[in-house]
């Protein structure tokens, strides 16, 4: 199974070594070369540089046949579109982004792909925390 | 009319002072703080300050009413795609008119549905095509909607078409002759319009027919 990865600061690169661990190919695309130090010295993956809404990038890192497509970018608006490409155009099946902004994770719910808002787990768990503590 | 225009640059500046000035009614938002200054001593309490693919952003803008217009027009293709799908999708904006930064990317405002756009790039390298005579057929507008484009081609005194009626031209199932053009004066191609050498025809086509269409017309 193929994964392509788009956005390799701290969430992806983590994605990235947890999917490679698993047995997946793992294929990562980002605008710095700084990314590549993030996978550490023996990434045994492909390393792509370039920018995430550029298809050509994207077509040399081998989405075509790509199962999964992971949008990790340290932009909501990059991650939004390109999750959107990743499955209209290139019908991944699988497709997940990161949104932080609560309100456009919920607006793009439900849309053919995962929504991971780091930013509601947060509010959700931070609420609970307080909530469950039986103060009142 | 009720206009929201999203990016302060150039462009967004333009259209806003020209569309008050049709006494249109008219929100401007900015995201950048320094450029959201300027923009305030102009336009007082029309210029907002924010990053309009922000919710809260876009309702204090006025999305919820909704407008009739929402034009974004920032440096980011991707916050302009965002833009256009929160006004169209979540707030029922009956028309968006999106600004394509980079030419590359409007294939994915086209699979996004995003439409019109506009994309300055592409309107100077029409415009220096159109002036560059070696380019024998030249694009004047695309439908992408429709999957249809216009050209225009000027018949060559070389080519074999010069002479021959529109009806004995072997023109592709996917292009046919609009007009003609001749001494500055416009006529319908209809069967029975015979082109001349100088003549500058206008077809209408399917994209990736210019190639028939160019041996049909211009072939010797």
């Amino acid at each position: 199974m193929k994964a392509l990865i788009v956005g390799v600061g701290r969430v992806g690169s983590a994605v990235a070594g947890r999917l490679h661990d698993e047995g997946w190919e793992v294929v990562v695309v980002d605008e710095s070369e700084e990314a590549l130090g993030r996978l550490g010295a023996n990434w045994p993956g492909e390393f792509h540089l370039g920018h995430g809404m550029d298809t050509t990038v994207l077509e040399e890192a081998g989405i075509a046949d790509a199962d999964a497509f992971v949008a990790s970018t340290d932009g909501d608006n990059t991650n939004i579109v390109i999750a959107q490409i990743a499955r209209q155009r290139y019908e991944i099946p699988v497709v997940a982004a990161r949104i932080l902004d609560p309100a456009r994770a919920d607006f793009y719910s439900g849309r053919g792909f995962d929504v991971v808002s780091p930013t509601k787990t947060a509010i959700a768990e931070l609420s609970h925390s307080v909530l469950s503590s039986g103060g009142s | 009319m009720f206009v929201v225009v999203v990016g302060g640059g150039k462009v967004g500046v333009s259209v806003t002072r020209t569309l008050l000035a049709l006494g249109h009614e008219l929100v401007l938002v900015e995201q950048q703080q320094p450029r959201y200054e300027r923009l305030e001593e102009e336009f007082q309490h029309r210029a907002i300050h924010g990053d309009a693919t922000e919710i809260f952003v876009l309702e204090q803008a006025g999305l919820g009413r909704p407008p009739d217009i929402v034009v974004a027009v920032t440096g980011d293709d991707e916050d302009n795609i965002v833009i256009c799908q929160l006004a169209r999708e979540k707030y029922g904006v009956p028309k968006v008119i999106a600004r394509v930064n980079d030419p590359r990317n409007q294939p994915h405002f086209d699979l996004l549905g995003i439409s019109p756009t506009v994309s300055a790039t592409s309107m100077v390298l029409a415009l220096v095509e159109h002036e560059v005579p070696q380019h024998e057929l030249v694009h004047l507008l695309e439908l992408r909607k429709e999957n249809l484009e216009i050209v225009e081609v000027e018949i060559k005194p070389s080519s074999s078409a010069a002479g021959k009626k529109v009806e004995d031209l072997h023109l592709p199932r996917t292009a046919r002759l609009i007009s003609v053009v001749r001494d500055g004066r416009a006529e319908i191609a209809v069967g029975s319009t015979e082109l001349h050498a100088g003549d500058q025809v206008l077809a209408i086509l399917e994209p990736g027919s210019e190639d028939d269409l160019k041996s049909v017309l211009l072939s010797t």
